[in-house]
């Protein structure tokens, strides 16, 4: 075992370390015993992949009280993170993600002009046609088979992102490949390195080429209207352009998939919805919930700070997972079940606090227009194989890894 | 009685929207950094999707008084 990167807590801990991550018995929830240590021992004491010490907030009042408040920093995510993997990624980030209020709304302000709920708006007629070019091109298909993630959600989430950020889609096979790097929770580190390195390279250029040849699209505004005017620097607005295009490809990507899954898997409900529109936007809500894609979020304490019961000392690192938040039966009803009537606005599947997704309304937009029409022009869509078969991916984000589909 | 009242704590504000999704009366979104324009003040029928509001903001950076 490799020497831990942190001092060990010097308090007694209230149960022995916990190995984190951990195998999920069912995909969507969190792993059994940790729904256990919910009622128990609410603050978990775990140990990482490398051996350094840490804690699981299981409890949604936890999740919220910790995003909300800054001095649970962002800084330094890497110490805790979830993987060899996922840490070199993390290690290389630099963009307002990685900072603490005021630094990162002074950062994070310059984009969210193009995210605000008028402004998403406006982009959906683009993806209306991206989605009904989708199906087209799935009812082309003569073998009347199809894997929804690489042939459907993936093209979508791209070509969308792409018309937002301004990334060509030509290079997409290039990108994604270096994003699903960059994503891994098992996989070289080295190689994870590399990627994020080529893509930070990659948005370089694609700056000097906006710069000479501006479009409408995200890059380009940055690139004349920020960088140009040196409002912004080059390397902050390159670190802030590649989250916008792993941030707003992979992600949707993976609810498009999994909610298809998870809605074919729930046959009555996905027939109300078909019958009453109404159901949509709460059904995509209860989707967001019931998947809580995101895997896990992760702050450092920067003061001893309480989390429920439980003293956190200044410099150990706090890990929330939106499953164990979303599934907490204090905030949610028999929170296992899928049930796209309940009200469940207040879930945090896209985080909380300062840091709160950026591309929601995309998000939900895109989620909105998908399921609006893949069900009326495929209605005979079903799973090829059982859902037992259906691969999970192995990444930061929560979801089907491939998605063998029918009609 | 006294009147509910809404206040918005604009450095606070990251943008989110999800106050414009809540009440979409009362709040909307700067077209220059996307922060936060309270529209006016809640109407009695109004406070309760006012609170809504305040409670999904992740920034926090919505109160309601006297509610």
């Amino acid at each position: 075992m490799s020497t831990p990167t942190q001092p060990l807590p010097v308090d007694p801990l209230p149960m022995d370390p916990m190995p984190f991550p951990a195998a999920r018995e069912c995909p969507f929830n969190p792993p059994t015993r940790q729904t256990e240590l919910r009622e128990t021992c609410p603050v978990v004491p775990i140990e990482l992949f490398d051996g350094t010490p840490a804690w699981l907030v299981t409890r949604y009042d936890d999740f919220k009280a910790v995003m909300g408040d800054p001095r649970f920093s962002s800084k330094q995510m890497w110490r805790f993170s979830g993987s060899a993997n996922r840490q070199a990624a993390e290690k290389a980030e630099t963009s307002f993600t990685v900072m603490d209020p005021p630094e990162h709304g002074q950062y994070r302000r310059l984009v969210t002009r193009y995210f605000t709920i008028k402004r998403v708006a406006t982009l959906r007629p683009w993806i209306e046609q991206i989605v009904d070019a989708a199906i087209d091109a799935l009812l082309a298909r003569e073998s009347r088979t199809a894997d929804l993630v690489a042939d459907f959600a993936l093209p979508i989430a791209s070509q969308t992102m792409c018309r937002l950020v301004g990334v060509p889609y030509d290079d997409h096979e290039w990108y994604e490949e270096r994003a699903e790097a960059r994503s891994q929770m098992n996989g070289d580190p080295e190689v994870a390195a590399q990627a994020f390195r080529d893509l930070l390279a990659y948005m370089d250029g694609l700056i000097t080429a906006k710069q000479d040849a501006p479009g409408d699209d995200i890059i380009s505004l940055v690139a004349t209207e920020l960088v140009a005017t040196g409002e912004l620097d080059r390397d902050m607005a390159v670190a802030i352009l590649r989250l916008l295009l792993t941030a707003g490809h992979e992600t949707t990507a993976t609810m498009i998939a999994t909610g298809t899954f998870v809605l074919l898997t729930h046959p009555d409900q996905l027939a109300e919805i078909k019958t009453d529109r109404t159901l949509l936007p709460g059904a995509i809500e209860e989707l967001l919930r019931y998947i809580s894609m995101l895997f896990i979020l992760i702050r450092t304490a920067t003061e001893d700070l309480p989390v429920g019961d439980q003293l956190v000392r200044k410099g150990e690192g706090v890990i929330v997972g939106p499953a164990l938040a979303n599934k907490d039966p204090r905030a949610f009803e028999d929170p296992d079940r899928f049930d796209i009537h309940r009200d469940n606005r207040h879930h945090v599947a896209f985080g909380f606090g300062p840091h709160q997704c950026l591309g929601q309304p995309v998000a939900r937009l895109e989620l909105g227009i998908v399921f609006d029409r893949l069900f009326d022009r495929i209605p005979t869509l079903q799973l090829a194989v059982d859902p037992a078969e259906v691969p999970m991916k192995q990444t930061n984000l929560v979801g089907v890894g491939a998605l063998p589909v029918t009609w | 009685m006294a009147e509910a009242t809404v206040e918005v704590d604009v450095d606070k504000c990251v943008g989110g929207g999800q106050c414009v999704l809540a009440a979409p009366d009362l709040f909307d979104q700067s077209d220059d950094d996307g922060t936060v324009i309270l529209l006016r003040q809640p109407e009695a029928g109004e406070v309760g999707e006012a609170e809504r509001a305040a409670r999904l903001c992740p920034a926090s950076a919505i109160t309601v008084h006297g509610a």
